[in-house]
């Protein structure tokens, strides 16, 4: 392996948690803008970024979320997961760190396929229309596969 | 960091290709470096996003993001990205003789 630059990445986002979801989105856009060809493939509670009414209520985990460095039982509280999720989105607005909703749009703008997994569509019981219109398709894992031909696969 | 030729002009550039000194940079030099990222001719719309970066640069001291530019240089990032298909802030900062962005977002 020499080093040759990165052309393409497909990355899949199977997390629906804010902190699940961002960084997808951030290595995503990056891609975009290094002029990486990009494809995002959602995954399970990851479809919650692209589904038209849930992307704009991506909540931060307070529970499990050691890294958050707040007692289990605390994050465990009505309410607790909004108010940090409303704190954290303070702290991102003044970093001018756009949004879920606005980050996938502009993505999207960027030329970056996105597409939904069927088995978990099907799972949930999902269709097209309950997905904002930047998604291209609903795909199987094969597809997915046959679309990330040549590039590389990054797992978040 | 190399020097090289553009248009008539002796430059600094470092290893990607970016100005070491924006102020080495003119217009002139501007179609010559867009050739060389495969943009040929600049339109008014590259011209528009060319002059928001060293605008941005000579203001802030650093180039703007993908974001920044979309949400005010006047271009969309749809545009921006029709124009400058090899990634708008990069490529355009390159062709403005200004140094490569360093935003994540």
């Amino acid at each position: 392996m020499g080093n040759e630059p990165i052309e393409k990445v497909s990355i899949i986002i199977s997390k629906g948690a804010l902190e699940g979801i961002y960084p997808g989105l951030i290595m995503a856009n990056g891609a975009r803008a290094e002029g990486i060809e990009a494809n995002l493939f959602f995954t399970f509670f990851g479809l919650d970024a692209i589904h038209k009414v849930r992307h704009e209520h991506i909540k931060l985990a307070t529970v499990g979320n050691p890294g958050l460095h707040m007692a289990t039982w605390l994050g465990g509280f009505p309410g607790v997961s909004s108010v940090m999720t409303h704190y954290m989105a303070t702290k991102m607005d003044k970093l001018d760190i756009p949004s879920i909703p606005e980050f996938i749009e502009m993505i999207a703008d960027s030329g970056a396929g996105l597409y939904a997994c069927k088995a978990s569509v099907d799972l949930f019981g999902l269709d097209k229309d309950d997905f904002i219109e930047q998604v291209q398709d609903i795909i199987t894992v094969g597809e997915f596969y046959e679309r990330a031909a040549g590039g590389q696969i990054i797992f978040t | 960091m190399t020097t090289t030729t553009i248009a008539g002009h002796d430059v600094d550039v470092n290893d990607e290709g970016f100005f070491e000194h924006p102020e080495q940079w003119s217009e002139d030099m501007a179609s010559d470096l867009a050739r060389a990222e495969g943009i040929e001719p600049l339109t008014d719309r590259h011209w528009q996003v060319i002059r928001f970066m060293r605008k941005e640069y000579q203001e802030k001291g650093t180039g703007p993001t993908v974001r920044v530019l979309g949400k005010t240089s006047g271009v969309p990032v749809k545009e921006l990205y029709e124009l400058f298909p090899k990634g708008p802030a990069k490529v355009a900062a390159k062709i403005a003789g200004i140094p490569k962005p360093r935003g994540c977002i």
